[in-house]
């Protein structure tokens, strides 16, 4: 990696507009968003070239789809699952963090809820950054390499996450460094059954992905280019790759994959509905600071019943999920996986029981599933009426709807396993 | 024409008010491409008049602007709206859209073909994918409404 070391004094002078960013990208109504105070990713100008349809996304300018042939949010979606094709998604919005340090285990199992410290070398997990209530701050993917931890976290919530870890630095004291890799970093995405052929005609030769597991990463050149990083991990339920490249290389590496046929360029409409798809929570919809990992269904990323974290907890709130035995606390409502109503259910529709006389809970994400030709969605609803096959109703347009609780994902995931 | 003179040659008062109504629907069937107005509203709804009974649906600069439509919410034969009420929605993978009546009435008729066929609505918006018939209780209210060409212009002015 060739970006110097970004310190302390460059993120606390980020904060003041970060702030900013960070407020605005959870705002609703985008109309107020000023084109000229996004932040452009380093593959604008394509995207406008590919027809990119340009929208405000956690203070970026970036596609919500492509005016194409192959673009629009159903045929980018269906590409994305289609045997030999894969989708390529610009998430240079994304915040990428590398943390150094002796201590930088000992730090980071403070504030995520993950078995960092269990993590073979180039190999990464899912986990969650807590507050002291135990509240979700962050859902983020760690991949432990040698000498650093590399982390990826959420385009709208990163300059806040990253205040959150400053002040946590204060207070743990000991040797631990943050490097922030701005905008200098860029950040692709490719994802789908055709992803690992794709993402071939740029690796080094000799790079032998029928080995690499899903959730393992490397550094590496890109199409020649120094300085990059693969991760074969994803948000789209596939197999698939994040990429990372110097940002003066970001277009010639992805023009160089978009000049496969079987890769096509994919905007956000199409990420929502497949990591919907595929159960995936989406940070300010399905998580925010007031639910816990329990309440998330994401207790697995704490570990089994017997795992160390379980027992001895140590991240910021777990007294408030985790009892002194290792076992989970009790929560009023669950995350729970919806279908069967014949409307499509958006994030705020209500729930009721089968009565359809007492509220529930929420949907908090909702769509019409391009590969099931449904509705689906994911909401909360009281503990007690969280089990899979549970009958409940929607207030969709003023009227019941029948529905169920169901599971997730709702389509079949395909991650990659390596052959015994 | 020449039936029109029979029927009135022939008529009782009653028969003659008949008849004048009558003749005057055969005048209509004569003239009804005149007679027949699409009228247009701000949010890109359509209003096909025929007599009484407006069709209405979107725009194909809606359809092109939400997207491949997966579902489209539809009220009952009977239902009653005011004009500017949402009477149903349309829907894209992404959003859901509301579709306002253009003018006031009451349900005659909905397209129950985009039921099992939503897509209808992207292929063919102003034709086949008619969302209702509604009975107009108050016609002056076309009045508000805008003709094909300011619509055109209102259109180029959104597309920016």
């Amino acid at each position: 990696m060739n970006s110097t070391l970004l310190l302390r004094r460059t993120i606390t002078k980020a904060t003041t507009s970060s702030t900013n960013l960070a407020r605005r990208a959870f705002a609703t109504s985008s109309s107020d968003d000023d084109e000229s105070s996004l932040v452009k990713t380093a593959l604008y100008d394509l995207h406008k070239d590919l027809g990119g349809d340009m929208v405000p996304f956690a203070g970026y300018s970036l596609p919500v789809l492509y005016k194409s042939e192959n673009g629009g949010v159903m045929k980018e979606h269906l590409w994305c699952r289609s045997d030999s094709k894969s989708s390529l998604f610009d998430v240079s919005h994304m915040g990428q963090i590398r943390w150094f340090g002796k201590d930088r285990i000992k730090f980071l199992e403070r504030i995520v809820v993950g078995d960092i410290n269990g993590l073979s070398s180039g190999s990464g997990c899912l986990s969650l950054v807590t507050n002291v209530e135990g509240g979700i701050i962050d859902d983020t993917v760690i991949t432990k390499y040698d000498d650093y931890v590399y982390m990826v976290v959420n385009g709208a919530t990163k300059f806040g996450d990253m205040e959150h870890f400053q002040k946590q630095m204060d207070e743990f004291g000991g040797d631990v460094t943050m490097e922030y890799l701005e905008d200098s970093m860029q950040l692709l995405a490719l994802q789908g059954p055709g992803a690992a052929n794709a993402v071939s005609n740029i690796l080094p030769s000799g790079f032998d992905l029928t080995t690499m597991a899903f959730m393992t990463g490397s550094e590496t050149t890109l199409d020649g280019i120094d300085g990059c990083r693969i991760t074969r991990c994803g948000y789209t339920g596939e197999d698939g790759f994040e990429i990372a490249m110097p940002a003066e290389h970001a277009v010639s590496i992805a023009s160089k994959l978009l000049e496969d046929p079987t890769v096509n360029p994919t905007g956000l409409g199409a990420r929502d509905s497949l990591r919907l798809e595929a159960g995936l929570c989406l940070y300010g919809h399905d998580l925010n600071e007031t639910i816990n990992p329990v309440e998330g269904s994401l207790a697995w990323t704490m570990g089994g019943p017997t795992s160390r974290r379980r027992a001895e907890g140590g991240f910021l709130g777990a007294e408030k999920i985790l009892k002194p035995d290792g076992k989970l606390q009790k929560v009023a409502k669950k995350r729970v996986g919806i279908m069967g109503m014949k409307a499509p259910a958006r994030e705020h529709t209500e729930i009721y029981d089968a009565s359809g006389e007492t509220k529930i809970g929420e949907v908090t994400s909702g769509t019409f599933s391009p590969c099931l030709k449904k509705p689906i969605a994911m909401g909360y609803v009281d503990t007690e009426l969280s089990k899979v096959g549970t009958e409940i109703n929607l207030k969709i347009r003023g009227k019941m709807q029948k529905a169920e609780v169901t599971k997730m994902p709702f389509v079949e995931s395909r991650y990659y396993r390596v052959p015994e | 024409m020449a039936s029109a003179s029979i029927m009135f040659a022939n008529a009782t008062r009653r028969s003659m008010f008949q008849a004048m109504r009558s003749s005057s629907s055969r005048l209509s069937s004569f003239g009804s491409a005149r007679l027949m107005s699409t009228y247009y509203t701000p949010a890109h709804e359509y209003c096909k008049v025929d007599g009484n009974i407006a069709t209405i649906g979107i725009t194909d600069f809606a359809q092109a602007a939400l997207g491949d439509i997966v579902f489209v919410d539809l009220p009952a034969p009977g239902d009653e709206f005011e004009a500017k009420d949402s009477f149903g929605s349309v829907e894209s993978v992404k959003a859901a859209s509301d579709v306002y009546a253009p003018v006031s009435g009451k349900v005659l008729e909905v397209n129950e073909a985009l039921t099992d066929e939503p897509a209808l609505v992207n292929t063919s918006a102003e034709g086949e994918a008619w969302f209702i018939k509604l009975e107009m209780t108050d016609e002056s209210e076309l009045g508000g409404l805008m003709g094909a060409d300011a619509y055109k212009e209102h259109c180029e002015k959104e597309a920016h």
